[in-house]
């Protein structure tokens, strides 16, 4: 069923465009995961205050504790991401200032994801 | 824009600041921090793979005054940012949109941030042997 006018469609109101429904559930499904994965880093994170390097990588390559360490990467980030482009198309009204900014955030997220996923795999050998 | 006479969303500054709009803000200021406290996190991860030095350089800079008073705002904001994110879960299945369900949900999200900051850093200092 279509709501919109012809008029309306040809104009392309609204600031969801086109997939706006797959955008909101990714951005649910992330925000769910990062509550008990973030919990859990912050009640293992706590007690690596002054530890030295053998304890934290005792801590890091310890039984589940590296997979978390990705999930939580992972979901971090691209919660990151997607909250920084809402906050960039609210409040940046120059198109291309507006484009330039998503891609400099989207590949920065994807860079600093990767780094951290790399620096967490090789803390494990 | 197609056409520049729409209604806007209302400013800041033009209302009453009420509980519910300055949770709202807080929620995205908090974001846009902890996108800071993300970068943190991938310090902190990394240096470790730069040997001993690198580690203890940044815990170093993580337990100065300095850091433990970025630290403090950021769990503040980690906090504040995960109660206030259920918050909006629950709004997105239908519940609490009555106001007082609203303004009391809104308290309980302050009183939780502020008292799990408290006692995570009751905790850090714990394990670090100081108290």
């Amino acid at each position: 069923m279509e709501f919109r006018s012809p008029l309306g469609r040809a104009r392309g109101p609204g600031s969801a465009k086109e997939g706006g429904i797959g955008q909101w559930k990714a951005e649910r499904l992330a925000a769910i995961a990062l509550v008990p994965l973030t919990l859990w880093f912050m009640a293992s994170a706590v007690f690596m205050v002054g530890a030295d390097l053998a304890t934290f990588k005792e801590w890091a390559g310890a039984h589940g504790n590296p997979v978390l360490l990705i999930l939580l990467t992972i979901a971090l980030y691209h919660h990151a991401q997607m909250g920084l482009q809402v906050v960039i198309e609210d409040y940046v009204h120059h198109e291309g200032v507006v484009i330039i900014s998503l891609v400099l955030v989207k590949l920065g997220a994807f860079f600093c994801a990767a780094y951290t996923i790399f620096s967490i795999v090789r803390l494990t050998f | 824009m197609a056409s520049g006479n729409r209604p806007l969303s209302p400013h800041l500054q033009v209302y009453r600041p009420q509980i519910t709009s300055m949770l709202s803000i807080l929620h995205r200021m908090t974001g846009v921090g902890l996108v800071g406290g993300a970068l943190i996190f991938t310090y902190w991860i990394t240096s470790a793979t730069y040997g001993p030095e690198a580690f203890d350089r940044a815990q170093s800079i993580l337990g100065s005054w300095f850091g433990r008073l970025v630290l403090l705002g950021t769990i503040f904001a980690f906090y504040f940012h995960l109660a206030n994110g259920i918050r909006h879960i629950a709004w997105d299945a239908g519940w609490g949109y009555e106001m007082p369900k609203l303004r009391a949900s809104g308290v309980v999200v302050l009183v939780f941030s502020t008292s799990m900051t408290f006692l995570t850093f009751l905790a850090g200092y714990w394990a670090a042997g100081v108290i």
